[in-house]
């Protein structure tokens, strides 16, 4: 999948984080968050292996973490990347 | 026999609230895809539902997704992750008719056979929000082998019925209600009352659970999840029903120890029903 | 001339050193002129105050807290001093809060080098946790802080003691003037230590002034200002009936607890704090007691105005109160004759010779983190960032019956229960329940009463199995790293050193 255009998925309420994905040649992700110093490590992982999931080898990822679940930053990072990749049609098994 | 008494609404963009809404203990929470996600952000509740629904935090209740209607550009995509999220329940809104119905129960089978789930493990509810819904109420209950239950809206319905809510007994509900429960009765399925708004006003909100629970419903759909100790607590028997029911119950074991056919309390004979009762008196008081 | 008194004069008199008598007021001048016997503690301004109170550089100055985020007497204390050039002073505030952010200034520049509080939020306990001063900040316990009074280690100079009112001999109060705050319990220690006590007021009345909860014998100057404190923030974050649902949850079980903890009989005694879900277990308390026919023989504590109603209704034979959380409490305290203006010796002082909170049967306390052996942080963030109070937490926990500590179970990504609190401030062996959202544990060491909550079909599990559940919904945390640097020292009630806080990396 890639990212073609710049997207914005998620918010900066409590619990919540804010995805915004934008073109780049290589991949790069950027994470700030709330609790960096205990979960920046996993934050990380989740964030590296839902983009391996839906296969995207370049873009621009930056997080804004406010304390999310995992399960909340995988959707939010799905999100940003589908809207950013102008994609329609959803593969669910790779998004799971 | 499953309880339903709370089915408590979670919106399906509110990460705060899918991360914490297990711990209020609803019989059944729903994930909301329908009014309460703005156009612009329903793919990305979409997903943030399709997560929560896998959360092992979620395998022990009931889930439903109420999913937008068929004839939106989005109700089939959220049948997808709610039936591929391994969601119990699909609620379809503003249900007017059994094609309806049907036409989603082709949907669900077709999504069960892609993702590996076993076929008519995905159950469903329909909720009556207009008049020609009420009208067809035994109609809608009976669509599908997969219902589960029919659920009372009001809001909508009282548009269309050119009136609004009131505050003692609602008599502008009054048919609607006892239309949906009968039509749940007589397919052997639940019924949810309407929610109730004003999550301000608990002493209201009791009055309208005492409503329901007297004419009959399970329980009701709950937008607050402060309301579901509210309603459980309403739903628990008394404790001269328990001991009554646990007395019901002693003597039908005592019959069928003696291999008496007949069971017979206080020299009164004991019905079936009256048996089927006091195992829900039981339920209920074990779950209150 | 020859007189009885002539032997003073002889070195080896039996009368010593004594003086004769040379006139009415040779040795009190004040006392001649009228306008010095009744007004001479009128000051018109700080500055004249802090002149005529002797405070030197390198001296400690001390405030209270009862005016809470609503304070406008330390800031402008401080701005003064630092005005007038004093450097090297030693800070002793019953509590510090978000409102003296300000302070941050002062610190930099040195007029503040010391510090000693039992609490501090927002920008300067940040500042400090970071590094910001060369000695560690120390923190105390309500009751600790009298014992370091008594003990010497802590030595006021100077007390800046903001009032409602007063008269011109300083006989003062917190409940009878425009602006009331409640009880001065803490202010009533610093009155009683203090080497020199300055009361800021917003009204001077007529004397006498009564009740005079700090009296006119510990006064030496009163200035009146315009204002000390803003009424609209004295209950901020304190007193709020909450609609949130996981706080009514949370203290739906708290109340099912103390119901069926052994402790619910006619007579019990009770301390609920001023959190969220301590103030509505307060309300949900009342049901409670009403369906039983039992009441309370007193409330202790900060006092909230749930409190207050429970004993308006009867249900609260008496409130004691070092503290009053919002106007409902503070106007209790001046109407009612069973409702007691305490001092923090009386409340908490473990060598006090009697404190209220060793006849207390059940407490609720909340908690930034608890851990596996009960012991409770209130002081640090999971991020090693100071950012709390300790209060009376550890007196109380140390003196009640039964120590139930309220909070939910992960706060959005944080644990609350953990393998080790980042700092210890009461021993787990203070503490008997844990009562979070998804669960209740009890301390090993009281298994009667973990056998009356099963008994009552309450949700309890293991410590381990709470701990257990909040890190399958937020992952294991990383430990911080600290660096060796201490930046605070937390101090236990008799004085001893519980834990230290350190500086974190990074």
């Amino acid at each position: 999948m890639k990212i073609v255009k710049e997207a914005i998925a998620g918010t900066l309420e409590s619990s919540d984080l804010l995805v915004k994905v934008a073109p780049s040649d290589t991949r790069e992700i950027v994470i700030k968050s709330e609790v960096f110093k205990q979960f920046g490590k996993q934050i990380a992982r989740v964030v590296e292996e839902t983009l391996d999931q839906l296969s995207v080898k370049a873009g621009s990822v930056v997080i804004e973490d406010k304390g999310a679940l995992d399960c909340v930053i995988r959707a939010r990072v799905q999100a940003a990347t589908l809207r950013g990749s102008g994609s329609e049609d959803l593969d669910w098994r790779r998004l799971s | 026999m499953k309880l339903r008494r709370s089915m408590l609404f979670v919106p399906g963009d509110n990460a705060a609230m899918l991360s914490t809404s297990f711990i209020y203990k609803p019989d059944s929470i729903m994930f909301d895809l329908e009014d309460a996600v703005s156009p612009r952000e329903k793919d990305s509740a979409r997903l943030l539902v399709f997560q929560a629904l896998q959360h092992p935090v979620y395998r022990d209740i009931e889930t439903v997704v109420r999913i937008n209607s068929l004839s939106t550009e989005f109700g089939r995509k959220d049948l997808e992750a709610a039936i591929r999220g391994g969601a119990n329940v699909v609620r379809l809104p503003k249900t007017e008719s059994p094609e309806a119905i049907r036409e989603l129960d082709t949907h669900v089978t077709r999504i069960e056979i892609a993702c590996g789930r076993p076929v008519g493990d995905t159950k469903l509810m329909a909720a009556i929000e207009s008049a020609s819904g009420v009208v067809n109420a035994v109609a809608i209950a009976t669509a599908s082998p997969r219902m589960i239950a029919i659920a009372m809206a009001g809001f909508d319905y009282l548009v269309d019925m050119h009136t609004r809510r009131s505050d003692d007994w609602q008599p502008e509900l009054f048919y609607a209600r006892a239309a949906v429960l009968h039509a749940a009765r007589a397919a052997h399925i639940d019924a949810f009352d309407v929610v109730y708004g004003n999550v301000n006003d608990d002493e209201g909100f009791m009055r309208e659970v005492k409503i329901a629970k007297q004419l009959g419903f399970n329980g009701k759909s709950l937008i607050h999840p402060k309301q579901v100790y509210l309603l459980h607590r309403a739903y628990a028997p008394t404790q001269d029903e328990v001991d009554h029911a646990r007395r019901v119950i002693a003597a039908a074991e005592e019959a069928l120890r003696n291999g008496l056919g007949v069971v017979s309390l206080d020299g009164k004979m004991i019905d079936p029903p009256v048996l089927k009762e006091a195992e829900m008196t039981l339920q209920l008081a074990e779950a209150a | 001339m020859t007189s009885s008194l002539t032997p003073l004069q002889s070195p080896d008199s039996v009368l010593g050193q004594s003086q004769p008598f040379t006139g009415a007021t040779a040795q009190t001048p004040y006392l001649d002129a009228v306008d010095t016997k009744l007004h001479r503690k009128l000051c018109g301004s700080i500055e004249e105050a802090i002149e005529r109170s002797g405070l030197k550089d390198g001296m400690t100055i001390s405030f209270h807290h009862a005016f809470r985020e609503g304070d406008k007497v330390v800031n402008r204390v401080v701005d003064t001093l630092a005005r007038l050039g004093f450097k090297n002073l030693t800070l002793a505030s019953s509590s510090l809060l978000s409102c003296h952010d300000p302070l941050v200034d002062h610190v930099k520049s040195g007029v503040i080098t010391q510090i000693y509080t039992s609490g501090m939020r927002g920008k300067l306990a940040e500042a400090i946790s970071n590094g910001l001063m060369a000695r560690p900040v120390q923190v105390h316990s309500h009751g600790g802080r009298v014992h370091l009074l008594q003990t010497g280690e802590l030595q006021i100079d100077v007390a800046f003691l903001a009032v409602a009112c007063c008269d011109e001999f300083g006989n003062a109060n917190g409940t009878h003037g425009r602006l009331n705050c409640g009880s001065l319990g803490y202010a009533k220690v610093d009155a009683q230590f203090a080497r020199q006590v300055v009361v800021l007021t917003e009204e001077v009345v007529d004397f006498p002034n009564h009740p005079a909860s700090i009296s006119q014998d510990r006064v030496d100057w009163i200035v009146k200002l315009d204002e000390v404190g803003d009424p609209s923030k004295i209950s901020a974050g304190a007193a709020r009936v909450t609609n949130n649902a996981r706080e009514l949850l949370i203290a739906r079980n708290a109340t099912d607890v103390i119901e069926h903890s052994g402790y619910f009989v006619d007579g019990f005694s009770m301390q609920t704090g001023s959190g969220a879900a301590a103030t509505a277990a307060t309300r949900f308390l009342e049901e409670r007691m009403t369906r039983r026919g039992i009441k309370a023989s007193f409330a202790l504590g900060g006092v909230t105005g749930g409190i207050a109603d429970l004993h308006k209704k009867g249900l609260i034979k008496t409130v004691v109160d070092v503290q009053s959380f919002d106007q409902d409490a503070a106007e209790s305290l001046r109407t009612s004759s069973g409702h007691l203006e305490i001092s923090a010796n009386e409340y908490a002082n473990p060598t006090s010779k009697a404190a209220y909170v060793d006849r207390v049967n059940m407490v609720i306390l909340s908690a930034l983190e608890i851990d596996l052996d009960f012991n409770v942080n209130v002081i640090t963030g999971s991020d090693g960032v100071m950012r709390g109070a300790s209060g009376g937490h550890c007196d109380v926990a140390a003196a009640a019956d039964l120590t139930i500590i309220v909070a939910p179970l992960v706060r959005s990504r944080i644990p609350t229960v953990v393998r080790r609190v980042t700092t210890r401030l009461t021993p787990g062996e203070s503490v008997d329940v844990v009562v979070t959202d998804q669960g209740i544990a009890v301390n090993r060491n009281r298994p009667e009463v973990e056998q009356r909550l099963r008994d009552a079909r309450l949700p309890v599990m293991t410590i381990e199995e709470l701990h257990e559940r909040a890190v399958t919904l937020t992952g294991e945390p990383e430990p911080l790293e600290f660096t060796d640097r201490i930046v605070g020292v937390v101090r236990y009630r008799d004085g001893s050193v519980i834990d230290v806080v350190r500086q974190v990396k990074g």
